[in-house]
């Protein structure tokens, strides 16, 4: 599984960051976790607020950090 | 806001009972303000941000986009205004949500409608004056801030600097993924964890603007800055909004202080005008916004701000009177 963080890197995005890796090791996924932080890059989500949550190419949510809870619910969601 | 009393009354009770300070004293007179504005600010603050959160989860940027991307002037100045107040962004989300207005073909002048509108009216700016002050002053501070941004973006419009836009910008082209709509565990969640995030972020500066405020309740007698900054000083606006710009704090530590200065004799427009400039007039955006915008470009938004939130103040300084607070 490939997980993509979008954002510039800013405070929210370093918190999603871990939130996502966190989630994926208590989910024992063998998850790749990659920032993107070209805007370029970003943009071509189609999301404008950062951080967002890419999960395989999808994205998965735009302009919050959830608790590693909810996440975890959105990678095992993922998986299946 | 009697559902406050116990507050006023526990605060009451720990400094004049049990401290045993004088009610007329000077220091039982600032204490006391301490004691009940602090918990009665957080209070408040929590639960209206809760409130705010949830009205915010509906309406995600990306939407806001499509909204905006066949408007014209005028019609479109005024919405993107209304849905800059509602739209959640933090300061880092700024560059891309430029990027993505002007490439969805949302006019620059409309863009800018949206950008000043969204730090300029601020929630918890909002809530702390409607606490404070009642629904008057705080519906005068929505009106006036809605205002600057829509004759702000109509201005900005109008002097066509569509060239004034980085190259690339317009290089960019935006995905079509679709942000999945969030379900209401969701909301309340990030309700939730935002009311933890602004409560943690400003919580240092109420509690320190209000220590100033108690401080100057208690002990700078009345009518004492009545003279450097009061109704009849023109300078005091521009003087006011020009000191704010390089102080980035969070209105929430101006705030608690403007009942305390108004009292002591600054105009109610001179303050909120500073305040504003606080929020909206910030040295750190327009440094982010330089990745974007050509130097021209951030000088002239500068300076559109500048002298709209000056008018705004005299406006303040000239409708409170009439009004009576």
């Amino acid at each position: 599984m490939v997980i993509k963080v979008l954002g510039s890197g800013c405070m929210n995005c370093q918190r999603l960051e871990a939130a996502a890796r966190e989630a994926a090791a208590r989910l024992g996924i063998d998850a790749q976790v990659e920032k993107v932080t070209d805007f370029a890059d970003i943009m071509a989500y189609g999301v404008m607020t950062t951080p967002a949550l890419v999960v395989d190419e999808q994205v998965k949510l735009a302009g919050r950090v959830p608790s590693v809870d909810d996440l975890v619910k959105i990678l095992a969601a993922a998986q299946s | 806001m009697d559902v406050f009393a116990p507050l006023q009354w526990l605060a009451d009770w720990i400094t004049f009972d049990l401290l045993g300070l004088a009610k007329d004293s000077r220091l039982g007179s600032a204490l006391s303000f301490f004691l009940f504005d602090v918990p009665k600010i957080l209070i408040l603050l929590s639960v209206i941000v809760f409130v705010v959160a949830i009205i915010r989860s509906f309406f995600p940027p990306e939407k806001t986009r499509k909204y905006l991307s066949h408007s014209r002037e005028y019609v479109g100045n005024v919405l993107a205004a209304l849905l800059g107040v509602v739209t959640p962004f933090c300061s880092c989300s700024a560059v891309p949500l430029f990027i993505g207005f002007v490439e969805s073909g949302v006019p620059l002048g409309v863009t800018f409608s949206f950008l000043i509108a969204s730090p300029m009216v601020n929630e918890v700016a909002l809530i702390l004056l409607f606490g404070m002050f009642g629904w008057k002053i705080a519906a005068l501070y929505l009106a006036s801030g809605l205002s600057v941004a829509i004759v702000g973006g109509i201005v900005m419009g109008r002097l066509g600097l569509e060239d004034e836009i980085e190259e690339y910008v317009r290089q960019i082209r935006m995905g079509e993924a679709e942000v999945p709509t969030m379900t209401w565990a969701e909301r309340i969640a990030y309700a939730r964890g935002y009311v933890g995030d602004i409560v943690k972020k400003v919580w240092p500066y109420i509690v320190v603007g209000i220590a100033i405020g108690g401080f100057m309740h208690g002990y700078i007698p009345a009518d004492a800055l009545a003279h450097i900054a009061g109704p009849s000083n023109p300078f005091a606006v521009p003087v006011a909004v020009a000191m704010g710009i390089p102080l980035y704090s969070n209105a929430a530590g101006v705030i608690p202080l403007v009942s305390v200065l108004t009292e002591k004799g600054v105009a109610m427009g001179t303050v909120l005008a500073f305040m504003m400039a606080v929020t909206a007039l910030s040295l750190p955006e327009f440094i982010i916004l330089r990745k974007v915008m050509k130097p021209k470009l951030i000088a002239i938004y500068a300076a559109v701000g500048f002298v709209t939130i000056t008018a705004t103040g005299y406006l303040f300084n000239w409708a409170i009177p009439a009004f009576g607070r």
